[in-house]
């Protein structure tokens, strides 16, 4: 037993509890103690890590840094995550992930410094002897690649998603032609730099990256930020095994490939639930067709007031509320759930309808609504209630538009079309919570809006929720 | 909610929906179970059971879920409350009047034996376990009946030759019957124009009659025998007319849903059979298999055969009966009640809750969309489809096509890893196991726990920062630095990942 066997040892035991974490997550029931897991995982891996350190000789400098490091992490860390607002979360994720890039990044130069730098160095005399010196370099250079995409598109994600630049796609012309170009340099430069690992491509490889990572997520808009997110959550486990890949090291690739895998996954749950083609996805840019500017005219549509929608819910035996991020928007959930309880107290079923691509993060609207309390077992998926619209007497629309659009379903020519939808509109009334009659984030005009059995209730969703706390 | 179980309304009906067995599982699913007095009285099970298995004795027609055997009376769907569940037999097929009398009212029927012949529902078929009980009882009548034993013997007052029985339809009675008959000692023959079934027959000591048409055979798709054509038809008759005369039993159970039993027996072959023999006809009720069966009745035919035409066979074993009857209602409450919070959901994605909806909050369902199944593989994803209409078309690849996928990706991985320098080898083989753990891990993700997911892995890739630690203060002044920043942004990372899923867990509550 060397003190090499029990840090792997370790690591082993750190990648079982991170996979228990995973599998724990999955559930209501265990979703706590998965959370549990993944904390004594990273605490082994930690332990086991600063142990070696210890033991390979580290300088003074060294100590002090790493203390300062962790500790001013660890307090920003927790500092953030104790105020952020359940809306917020997108974005605080999306930043999240900005971190594991730079990281990424920032460990791939490491190896370069260290290794690359001195040629004749004992650190690359071992690789030599080992033959992985040219694997080395390769490494280097996808850790430093993955990791500048992740971190540059993660920013703009971040940057988008709280509202700091505009969400609107960025579409600059032949920007596959673009993309593919930069992927093209990209393994032009890592052939010369495993032949030359000389410091010049490596900076043009970085820039390079950055550029490419922000330039994937710019052009893609807002309403299909969950798939973006999700989908740098998996780059970033990427790049965490790219750098394990660098530093041989296994508790890193392994993690690295569950989040990598994890998070693809999640994005392909995402993509299907908006019928569209995971690759697209991840070539990034996707489905920014240009809304079909024919506005064919749809008719009326009829306005409700809040004293007529009170009386609706007053009398009804079932609604089922759909809320979308128009509700996050205007911080809505907590009066939605005051409603919820109201009308649950009088004996009315409530439940909710959450499409899978509500909000701006994959489950935004379960974490709002759990927040406000709202019990999770009334808070269905599309697939549990979709069939249930007929026999409900009242649904309320919070803030959703694309995700209750009928055309999907009804108009082969819609931008949206085959794009699972809550079909709302087979419910016997439909109230559309809504700021003005603008399309929603797709630009596509809304037929259900001028049913006859829809109506809409104009306003900012939080006012005109309190409003009918007051009226009921 | 509230679970009734009324005492059956209809005549001669000796079983009860529920047993103490089953009420104890009813209350673990989150309902309250009303029983009425006396309800189980014919089946043997006192009200003192029901009340120590937790049940209360009361009015069951008030609870918002009744469950019965057969079909309620009208006076008693007139006693129900609007809005009031009610699952039984309902028969919604042959009883189109039912049917309609029940769409009339603002309740929810769901017809239990109409649930679909899949492999998920098996455990909810009542239409099979009370075949599995009345095939068993044809044979103990047909015993009762026959002045002989079944099995041979050799006694020192002589030998006795072994009774032949014939089962016709090897279905789930006819399969009881066999095996009933083949235990009691008989010698058991059996005919099913579904060749499928010859291997179930061979298994329970039966021997399989072929009926050889030449032509190609063919599977069920609905897992019910059919109609057959008139060549097959003039074939079996004349196979039966060879076979009857030896046997002394004849069980005939032949039914095709939803229309008038088929006549597979004819008077000449009830009159070539030998005195003393015994035919049970479970198709009595849709007109029976045999000719000259009387609806529940006992007949003696002219050269001494007797034909017994009953109909309540399952009724005369009414404890095993109920007992079977209530653990299939609480499969299918299993099934209706994902949360196990005592709340019924009726989910019409689900082709079981939607094939036994009759009616619905007073809004007519039935027929359902038929459901393919049979022992062929395939077809039953097409049924899981065709009930989600909009669903895009199926875009899976030939089987052959995906074979070369996987070969070429097989043969891909293959070179790289074998040109790879030894020392990566471990490394790609974790990576790759990994990559497929994360895959199954996520599988089957509840939809509202993503964002706590995403939050997990986000802060378990800041795993990065065992990256950054081993570099720190080894090598150069700079390289320490630039670890240094790492770490710091990795454990913002983890410390804010996990400490802000804990937050978000604790929001989730039950209602």
């Amino acid at each position: 037993m060397s003190v090499n066997t029990v840090s792997l040892a370790a690591y082993l035991i750190a990648a079982l509890l991170f996979i228990r974490a995973l599998a724990g997550l999955s559930r209501h029931e265990t979703a706590v103690a998965g959370n549990y897991f993944g904390i004594a995982g990273m605490g082994v891996a930690l332990a086991a890590t600063v142990l070696l350190a210890a033991h390979d000789g580290i300088s003074a400098l060294g100590v002090v840094l790493l203390v300062l490091a962790v500790l001013g992490g660890a307090s920003v860390g927790l500092w953030r995550a104790r105020v952020v607002a359940m809306t917020q979360m997108p974005e605080l994720i999306a930043l999240f992930h900005s971190f594991v890039g730079l990281a990424a990044v920032l460990v791939g130069w490491d190896g370069y410094l260290s290794v690359e730098r001195h040629p004749l160095g004992p650190a690359a005399s071992v690789l030599r002897v080992e033959g992985t010196y040219g694997i080395h370099h390769a490494e280097v250079f996808i850790g430093v690649f993955i990791g500048a995409v992740t971190f540059t598109g993660s920013i703009i994600a971040f940057l988008k998603l709280s509202a700091r630049i505009k969400s609107a796609p960025l579409m600059l012309p032949a920007r596959n032609q673009l993309n593919l170009g930069a992927l093209a340099v990209f393994v032009g430069l890592t052939v010369w730099f495993i032949a030359h690992p000389a410091l010049l491509p490596l900076v043009i490889v970085t820039l390079i990256a950055l550029v490419l990572g922000l330039h994937l997520v710019a052009s893609i808009g807002g309403g299909d930020m969950p798939v973006v997110v999700s989908m740098l959550n998996s780059y970033s486990g990427w790049a965490a095994a790219a750098s394990g890949f660098l530093l041989n090291n296994d508790l890193l690739i392994v993690t690295g490939a569950l989040v990598g895998s994890s998070g693809a996954y999640l994005s392909y749950i995402m993509c299907e639930a908006m019928n569209r083609s995971f690759i697209s996805v991840i070539a990034g840019g996707f489905g920014i067709e240009a809304p079909s500017g024919a506005a064919q005219d749809m008719g009326e549509h009829r306005e409700v007031s809040v004293a007529e929608t009170a009386e609706l819910l007053a009398d009804a035996g079932s609604v089922i509320i759909a809320p979308g991020y128009g509700m996050a928007v205007a911080q809505a959930q907590h009066g939605v759930a005051e409603l919820t309880r109201k009308l649950r107290d009088r004996g009315v079923t409530v439940r909710f309808a959450i499409h899978p691509v509500a909000g701006r993060l994959p489950g935004h609207m379960n974490v709002l609504l759990a927040e406000a309390k709202v019990p999770y077992d009334i808070v269905l998926e599309m697939d549990e209630i979709n069939d249930d619209f007929p026999a409900t007497d009242v649904v309320l629309v919070i803030g959703a538009n694309d995700t209750v659009n009928p055309a999907a379903m009804e108009d082969p020519g819609s931008p949206i079309a085959g794009m699972p939808v809550l079909h709302v509109w087979e419910a016997k009334q439909v109230i559309v919570f809504k700021r003005s009659m603008a399309s929603g984030y797709a630009g596509v005009p809304n037929p259900l809006f001028y049913r006859e059995n829809a109506a809409m209730l104009f306003g900012d969703a939080k006012d005109r929720v309190e409003d009918l706390l007051r009226a009921i | 909610m509230r679970v009734g179980v009324p005492r059956e309304g209809r005549q001669g009906e000796t079983r009860v929906a529920a047993t103490p067995n089953t009420v104890a599982q009813l209350i673990k699913l989150g309902y309250e179970v009303v029983v009425q007095a006396g309800a189980g009285e014919r089946s043997s099970f006192t009200d003192d059971a029901y009340v120590a298995a937790g049940a209360t004795i009361g009015e069951p027609l008030h609870a918002e879920v009744v469950l019965m055997v057969g079909a309620p009376t009208l006076e008693q769907l007139d006693r129900m409350e609007p809005h009031t569940t009610v699952i039984g037999s309902l028969s919604p097929a042959l009883d189109p009047e039912f049917v309609a009398e029940l769409a009339r009212r603002p309740l929810t029927a769901l017809a239990l034996d109409a649930v679909p012949r899949i492999s998920r529902a098996q455990s909810m078929d009542v239409l099979s376990s009370m075949a599995n009980i009345a095939g068993y009882r044809a044979v103990v009548e047909a015993a009762h009946e026959f002045g002989r034993f079944f099995t041979g013997q050799v006694t020192a007052a002589g030998k006795v030759p072994p009774a032949k029985v014939l089962v016709v339809g090897a279905g789930v009675a006819g399969l009881a019957a066999i095996g009933a008959a083949g235990s009691l000692g008989a010698i058991v023959y059996a005919t099913d124009p579904r060749p499928e079934v010859a291997d179930q027959v061979k298994s329970l000591g039966g021997e399989y009659l072929k009926v050889d048409t030449g032509e190609q055979e063919e599977a069920s798709t609905t897992g019910y025998a059919r109609e057959m054509g008139q060549d097959y038809n003039r074939l079996a008759a004349e196979l039966y007319a060879r076979t009857v005369p030896e046997m002394d039993i004849v069980i005939t159970t032949a039914l095709i849903p939803g229309r008038p039993a088929p006549r597979l027996i004819s008077e000449e072959m009830v009159a070539s059979m030998k005195p003393g023999s015994v035919i049970v006809d479970l198709a009595a009720a849709n007109g029976g298999n045999v000719a000259g069966t009387v609806k529940d009745q006992r007949t003696l035919t002219a050269n001494g055969v007797r034909i017994l035409g009953y109909t309540d066979l399952p009724g005369r074993l009414p404890t095993q009966a109920s007992q079977l009857y209530g653990q299939n209602l609480v499969n299918l409450l299993k099934l209706l009640t994902p949360g196990k919070d005592g709340q019924l959901v009726i989910d019409f994605d689900d082709v079981v809750a939607r094939s036994i909806c009759v009616v619905r909050d007073g809004e007519l369902t039935w027929p359902a969309p038929t459901v393919t199944v049979s022992a062929a593989p395939g077809a039953a994803p097409g049924a899981a489809a065709a009930i989600r209409a909009p669903a895009a078309p199926e875009r899976q690849p030939a089987p052959s096509r995906r074979y070369a996928y996987t070969a070429v990706g097989a043969l891909v991985f293959f070179l790289l890893v074998a040109i790879a320098p030894e020392a990566l080898v471990p490394h790609l083989t974790v990576f790759a196991l990994a990559i497929v753990i994360g895959y199954y891990v996520i599988g089957n993700v509840h939809h509202a726990l993503h964002t706590p997911l995403m939050s997990v892995t986000n802060a378990i890739s800041g795993i990065i920062l065992v990256g950054g630690i081993e570099e720190v203060g080894h090598y150069s002044t700079a390289v320490t630095i630039v670890s240094a920043c790492a770490i710091l942004l990795a454990s913002i990372n983890i410390f804010g990942g996990f400490a802000v899923t804990r937050r978000m867990l604790s929001m989730f509550v039950r209602s």
